[in-house]
């Protein structure tokens, strides 16, 4: 009789211990549909997380895999539990209903009534009765009723103990009764509670008896599972919460373990970031004997020699600017008595014969000479050292130009140049007035130094967040790739070509320093034949970095760029921060005047 | 040369100063090129080589000015400047090899009026000398009231309250300058033009220098000044009077 329980006849309504589970993932949804435009926001904020902390990387993967785990562990050892308590109860139950066939069968075997039909009916009842459950629990339901295949006249109504009827039987377990009536059949189906109105699975066993007289009858025996139900029940609770606890042990566990790896790392790049910034001193903590420790002992041996080796470079630059620094004030103090008595002898040349007279002259000019250089050499040793210091206030620009104007007009006099000045309204900027003039004094002498006596324009221009001064020139002009050159210290365009004038090779080496210093470009451009034009760029406001320049760099007249000429310099009217990488490279090259 | 005559003229002016001049400087050579540079401008002088012996020499000689070179041995120049500043106003000048901002704040701020780098040339040298000898000629009679203070110019004295404060010579030429024309703006280059007598663009940290040490003395609070007031990308006025 055993193998008729794995027919299990059509488990048409599938009478899982999980069905009530789907009402709560509905739930669920529900409410992750209601708040999607919440749960947005954290996504983003849990994706930036994820990308940026190793240490929740690692926590979730952990506790997802560990959920994945205990989630298909869980349900493997549910759904054996279940297995199991189902076949006991099928088992127990096929043993009862055995138990209770034999008995209704024996009530209406050792009965003498069964004469009449009412007798029969009334045997019945009895009989069914007494076999379900004596108590009036609700252990088990019995169900007599006429089989499927019964063609005897006397009829004996159905019986039902308990609140269930013959509806709660399937069909097809009827079917299965009348074809293999000699066996019970089993199945699993669902039943109401009475008592508390829930559906519970049962198991509903059928056999056939032969009352007297009428037949086949069917006995279909009903066992609910309550018990099973509670049971099981409560292991879910128990694995779910166990889980739950489980997941959280184990993120705790890896939230711990990568704590200890990633502190290390954190601390790592916590220190490199101090190095990086300068404080060389910045070393990791190295205890142990462990990958980290051996992490920590290289990472303090690379800062050692890094500190080392810019110490040294550091202890070089020094001396040597130093070096430079005191050469240049221990020959000031020679320097100005030597100047003070060329400056008498050249007072009083007038009494000297001609040779001597003039040798003065050359005396006095070549110191002057020699002093600017020595000035000039002093301020770039003075940049070099850092030592170079920014002292602004508002300015009006236009000041500014016309005094370098003034002070370079003796020059463009000498060179027959004419300068004109443009500008439209108040040119205020916070400048260091006394740099900016220099450099404008330097711009220009440079201009008319090279522009052959021809006309010097200068421009002046702000905007939003800079000022601008333009100092174009119509002369020789600068080949291909000598508008980053012009700033090299002692650099010359040719050195074939005489000296002219004096100058001293620093003065536009200098200028952008002060430009640098102010923030600000200093960029040229020129074209052979075509002139050229310098642009200081200077941001209006202290610390306020400069959008755009409010002039071009290259001049509304000068002619379309040839692309040779302009392209490999990069000099277009746009580029600015870019240019002032390409001008501040310091290459020193033959001696020579600027350009 | 122009520049040769016009300040020829100025040395023959200067000759009638007749002044009493203390070069402070250890460079013997340069020492010697000063005196004989500045005895051609008819000017008494006297040298003492270290800062040690300044002070003494400065109290023996009772010069008009002192030429003090910043960098000496023994006591640094400008420990000499503060210690003849403390018992004197006269105008002191100081020669300097280093031009960084610091050196020469430093140095104006220990009482110095006026300073010079080397290399300079003779005539300069001249000039800021001469500018502050100048002093020595008689002014009108001449009374100005500024805030709460009272300018008598001929007496070279600034009361307040009748109380008389101790103002050096430049820092009273300074508060005169800017009493004469209140409401008048003035810029730090006019400053220099009358006050120090510079004809070129000098350095405008000598006004701001000496316009805070002439705050520190007659403002009430020199942080908020009432009397020269800050004009903001110009330059300093005489606050109401």
């Amino acid at each position: 009789m055993s193998e008729s329980a794995r027919q299990r006849p059509g488990r048409t309504p599938t009478p899982r211990f999980s069905d009530h589970r789907a009402q709560g993932v509905r739930a669920v949804r529900t409410f992750l549909r209601r708040s999607r435009h919440k749960l947005a926001g954290w996504m983003r904020w849990l994706a930036h997380l994820w990308r940026a902390s190793l240490q929740f990387r690692v926590v979730t993967s952990t506790m997802l895999l560990g959920l994945a785990v205990v989630l298909l562990l869980g349900s493997y050892l549910l759904s054996a539990i279940s297995d199991g308590l189902e076949q006991d109860r099928i088992e127990s139950a096929k043993v009862e209903a055995a138990r209770l066939t034999l008995e209704v069968q024996g009530s209406f075997n050792n009965s003498d009534r069964t004469s009449s039909e009412g007798d029969l009916n009334l045997l019945a009842r009895q009989a069914v009765q007494s076999a379900a459950s004596p108590g009036g629990d609700n252990e088990r339901y019995l169900v007599l009723t006429r089989s499927l295949d019964n063609t005897s006249n006397t009829v004996v109504q159905t019986l039902s103990s308990g609140d269930i009827g013959l509806p709660v039987v399937p069909l097809a377990l009827r079917q299965a009764v009348r074809a293999d009536p000699r066996r019970q059949q089993v199945t699993l189906i669902a039943i109401t509670d009475p008592q508390s109105g829930k559906q519970v699975p049962a198991v509903i066993v059928g056999s056939q008896v032969e009352p007297p007289l009428a037949g086949n009858y069917d006995l279909y025996a009903v066992f609910p599972m309550q018990r099973e139900q509670a049971t099981l029940d409560l292991i879910t609770r128990t694995f779910l919460i166990g889980g739950l606890a489980l997941v959280f042990l184990v993120g705790a566990i890896a939230w711990v373990v990568t704590r200890q790896v990633v502190n290390p790392v954190r601390r790592a790049a916590v220190v490199a970031e101090r190095l990086s910034s300068g404080r060389l001193n910045e070393r990791m903590r190295a205890r142990g004997e462990d990958d980290l420790a051996r992490l920590a002992k290289s990472f303090n041996e690379m800062a050692d020699s890094l500190q080392t080796q810019i110490r040294q470079l550091e202890g070089l630059s020094r001396v040597q600017q130093r070096f430079v620094s005191d050469v240049s004030h221990e020959l000031r103090t020679p320097l100005t008595t030597i100047r003070m008595a060329a400056d008498l002898i050249h007072d009083s040349r007038t009494g000297f014969d001609p040779a001597v007279s003039r040798s003065a002259e050359l005396l006095h000019n070549e110191l002057d000479r020699f002093e600017e250089l020595l000035a000039d050499l002093l301020e770039i040793s003075r940049f070099d050292a850092g030592a170079a210091a920014l002292d602004s206030d508002l300015t009006d620009l236009r000041a500014t130009v016309a005094r370098a104007v003034q002070s370079a007009q003796p020059i463009a006099d000498r060179w027959g140049s004419t300068i004109s000045v443009t500008a439209d309204g108040r040119c205020n900027a916070e400048i260091d007035a006394r740099r900016v003039e220099r450099i404008l004094r330097n711009l220009i002498v440079n201009a008319l130094e090279h522009g052959e006596g021809r006309p010097v324009e200068i421009a002046i221009a702000v905007n939003a967040t800079a000022a601008a001064v333009t100092v174009r020139d119509h002369g020789v002009g600068l080949r291909p790739g000598e508008g980053a050159l012009v700033f090299n210290r002692f650099w010359r365009a040719d050195p074939a070509r005489a000296r002219t004038t004096g100058g001293t090779g620093l003065g536009l080496a200098i200028s952008l320093e002060d430009a640098r210093l102010h923030d600000g470009w200093l960029q040229a451009w020129g074209e052979p034949g075509e002139g050229s034009c310098f642009r200081l760029t200077l941001p209006r406001h202290t610390g306020t970095p400069i959008a755009e320049a409010p002039l071009p760099l290259r001049p509304g007249d000068a002619p379309e760029p040839h692309r040779d000429a302009v392209a490999p310099l990069g000099f277009t009217e746009h580029g600015g921060p870019s240019h002032r990488v390409a001008n501040t490279r310091h290459t020193p090259t033959a001696p020579g005047s600027p350009r | 040369m122009i520049r040769k005559e016009s300040l020829l003229t100025g040395w023959k002016g200067l000759t009638q100063v007749n002044g009493r001049v203390l070069i402070v400087d250890d460079d013997l050579a340069l020492a010697e090129m000063l005196g004989i540079v500045l005895r051609n401008e008819g000017l008494e002088v006297s040298h003492v080589a270290d800062g040690a012996g300044a002070l003494g020499a400065f109290r023996d000689s009772r010069p008009d000015l002192v030429l003090l070179d910043v960098m000496l041995p023994g006591l640094d120049g400008m420990e000499v400047c503060r210690r003849i500043r403390a018992e004197s106003g006269v105008p002191i000048v100081m020669l300097t090899a280093r031009t960084d901002t610091v050196d020469v704040v430093v140095g104006l701020e220990s009482g110095a009026d006026d300073y010079v780098v080397k290399p300079f040339k003779p005539q300069e040298l001249i000039a800021r000398i001469r500018a502050r000898l100048r002093r020595g000629d008689e002014p009108e009679p001449e009374r100005l009231e500024i805030g709460d203070l009272v300018i008598d110019v001929a007496g070279h004295s600034v009361k307040r309250d009748g109380t008389a404060l101790s103002l050096t010579p430049l820092e009273f030429d300074l508060l005169v300058a800017l009493a004469r024309k209140p409401w008048q703006v003035f810029t730090r280059e006019v400053l220099l033009e009358q006050v120090w007598g510079y004809r070129h663009a000098g350095d405008t940290r000598l006004v701001n220098v000496h316009v805070q040490r002439l705050r520190s003395k007659i403002e009430h609070d020199p942080e908020h000044p009432e009397i020269v007031v800050t004009v903001r990308g110009v330059g300093y006025k005489a606050g109401p009077s």
